[in-house]
């Protein structure tokens, strides 16, 4: 199991453009990808589930993956989430 | 009998046409015991596979017709029908509790919408809709149904509905569909966001509308004011289309006027150009007639990053503006403090912090940052008409150093042969009232003023304007804001400089008279705001105006000077 940290840079925080390019990066990858706030843990594949975490500006997040190339997956999920998504 | 309605006015304009109920289908479906879980399954996916394509195909549709940003949100709506949570959910439920596909599809669709509906987030509130609306398009296809094709009317209508889905409105043919009127939804509801980017009137939020309305009937959407009317009298018919004449005689009229110079009618010249935060603005700045760059917040490129943005960066931003405008482009040097923050810039937490440590004071602090920022806006003067703006001056030592870094700045850029405009104009914000009363004495060693309204109020009036409780002494019309303004417009010819205006009193129609009628030069707003401020400059002399600003300046209360510029 690999996991990172991430904080959430963008003003509206993740809403539905943003939770589309996650699920799209994880898309890419094999490993089983999880997004993790307060506890709760959602599949980074499924765009229900990580607009259903509700994250906010300034939310601290944590990356999880297991199988092949977790540690990549993990790497291109933080730069994704920390990046701002171009807004 | 006519009957009226009101409700959110949702995208302007106004239509009058006869009514369209879109009704929502019959998508009822026995609940049913299945022993075949495998074909079941085979079922579910086939109505995957169906409703993936005609997602796709409205998908390149919106993107074709209106745009990459518009069809974004069918992005998100492919990505729920992959969903693999909603799938293996569905595909559990048909497993675990033998029941068919519909039944199973239904119940988790409504969970998962359900659990975005109680959310206490508006934005995610309204998402509950878009999985009730991938949903039904799934349950339909499982069922066998064909839509209604709006894309296929053969004549004009109104549509009503209780709301329209994103499906539903992308699939609109402008020249049948006149408007919209639906009985839920906001101003940031999908129908609102689709009806103003297909240009069409619409209300939203008419909580009675089905209840009243029948296929057939004659309707007025009203979409300026929020007025729904059904079966309109005579009288009404005929004002609505006098109202709708006038609405479009007047859009036409703003449109023409994006290349005609802000000009009054007796030839008296002024700049009217945009405030602007990331070179992606250039577009909208251009689009609505502005004529260069007034005001460019130079802080977004420091924003939402863990660093300092380098030299390089900040020189491919301030070139890519300069060369995209045909036209001034005032550059504002660092302007964070306050409610500005920079998480790698450590600021102390402080009291007043709009009193603080923020804009100029870091800059001649921190000359580091300062000097980088200014070798990059001098490197992209090469390029275009680039001015450099001081943002917090108050006093005439702060303008002596920083145009003192900025001498060592060019020394060094000429001893590296680097190429900048040697005749580069140089200015201030007026944005506090001690820079405000020596304006004659900063004229003299700056090139223009460009005042921003916001802070100006704001210390003027000592009103902290995120404070609710005393939101109502926050001015704009405050006879001291009035002679302020023309105090430093007055000290800025007195040198033969130019002022110019930056903030939201530039863009409020109200004050144009005033404004044009003190002097100033130069008004900076939003770009959307500029059509209208143009039609009043130009529907107005250079006399009447300063008349106007005369009689402004008798008033004395706020109160008496904005009830007379309101009712010009």
């Amino acid at each position: 199991m690999v996991e990172k940290k991430a904080v959430i840079k963008n003003e509206t925080g993740i809403h539905a453009r943003p939770a589309s390019m996650i699920v799209q990066l994880a898309n890419k990858y094999d490993a089983e990808i999880t997004i993790e706030k307060d506890g709760n843990g959602v599949n980074a594949k499924s765009i229900m589930g990580i607009m259903s975490l509700g994250v906010s500006k300034s939310t601290e997040v944590t990356v999880k993956a297991e199988g092949k190339n977790a540690q990549e997956a993990v790497d291109a999920l933080v730069e994704l989430l920390e990046s701002g998504f171009g807004e | 009998m006519s009957k009226e309605l009101v409700g959110t006015a949702a995208s302007p304009g106004i239509a009058i046409g006869k009514v369209l109920i879109l009704e929502e289908e019959n998508l009822d479906y026995q609940k049913k015991t299945v022993e075949d879980v495998e074909g079941e399954k085979a079922r579910l996916h086939d109505a995957l596979e169906r409703s993936k394509e005609q997602l796709q195909a409205i998908k390149d549709k919106v993107e074709r017709e209106m745009g990459n940003d518009k069809a974004e949100i069918f992005q998100a709506h492919l990505l729920v029908l992959a969903d693999p949570e909603l799938i293996s959910a569905v595909e559990n439920k048909i497993a675990n509790e033998k029941i068919n596909a519909e039944a199973a599809l239904d119940a988790t669709v409504e969970q998962f919408a359900t659990l975005f509906a109680n959310m206490d987030n508006d934005y995610m509130k309204e998402r509950a809709s878009d999985i009730r609306d991938v949903g039904s398009r799934i349950l339909k296809n499982l069922l066998g149904i064909d839509s209604v094709n709006l894309a296929q009317l053969d004549e004009e209508v109104i549509l009503i509905a209780d709301d329209l889905t994103p499906s539903d409105t992308a699939q609109v043919n402008k020249d049948k569909v006149l408007g919209f009127a639906t009985k839920i939804g906001g101003r940031t509801s999908h129908t609102a966001i689709m009806a103003r980017s297909l240009e069409l009137p619409a209300v939203v939020g008419v909580s009675e509308i089905l209840d009243i309305v029948e296929n057939g009937d004659q309707i007025i959407v009203d979409g300026v004011d929020g007025d729904i009317i059904i079966n309109p009298t005579e009288d009404q018919l005929a004002s609505y289309k006098n109202k709708a004449e006038e609405y479009e005689q007047r859009k036409a009229r703003l449109a023409e006027l994006k290349d005609l110079a802000g000009e009054t009618k007796d030839g008296h010249r002024v700049e009217l150009v945009a405030n602007i935060g990331t070179p992606k603005d250039v577009k909208g700045a251009l689009v609505n007639g502005a004529e260069g760059i007034g005001l460019f917040r130079s802080e977004f490129l420091y924003m939402d990053r863990d660093s300092f943005p380098t030299e390089e960066e900040q020189f491919a931003a301030y070139k890519e503006v300069a060369e995209k405008m045909d036209g001034p482009v005032v550059i504002r040097t660092l302007d964070i403090g306050g409610d500005k923050e920079l998480s790698y810039l450590d600021l102390p937490k402080e009291m007043n912090p709009f009193l603080g440590y923020r804009a100029i004071r870091i800059c001649l602090d921190r000359i580091d940052i300062f000097k980088t920022q200014l070798r990059a806006i001098l490197r992209a003067s090469a390029y275009g008409q680039v001015k450099i703006m001081y943002p917090m001056i108050s006093a005439l030592e702060q303008l002596r150093a920083a145009n003192e870094i900025l001498e060592e700045v060019k020394a060094e850029l000429k001893a590296e042969n680097i190429d900048f405009d040697e005749n580069l104009e140089v200015g201030m914000m007026i944005e506090i009232p001690a820079a405000a009363m020596i304006a004659d004495i900063l004229a003299k060693e700056t090139d223009f003023f460009s005042i921003g309204t916001n802070d100006l109020i704001q210390y003027t009036t000592a009103t902290d304007r995120m404070n609710e409780n005393i939101s109502h002494l926050y001015q704009p019309f405050h006879p001291a804001l009035l002679r302020l303004i023309k105090r430093v417009v007055e000290a800025a010819h007195a040198e033969g400089n130019w002022a110019g205006m930056c903030g939201e009193m530039a863009g409020d129609k109200r004050l144009t008279p005033y404004l044009l009628g003190i002097g100033l030069d130069e008004f900076s707003m939003s770009a959307v705001s500029i059509p209208e401020v143009k039609d009043g400059i130009r529907n107005m002399s250079l006399e009447e105006a300063k008349e106007i600003a005369q009689k402004a300046l008798t008033f004395s209360t706020a109160e008496e000077v904005e009830a007379f510029l309101s009712n010009i």
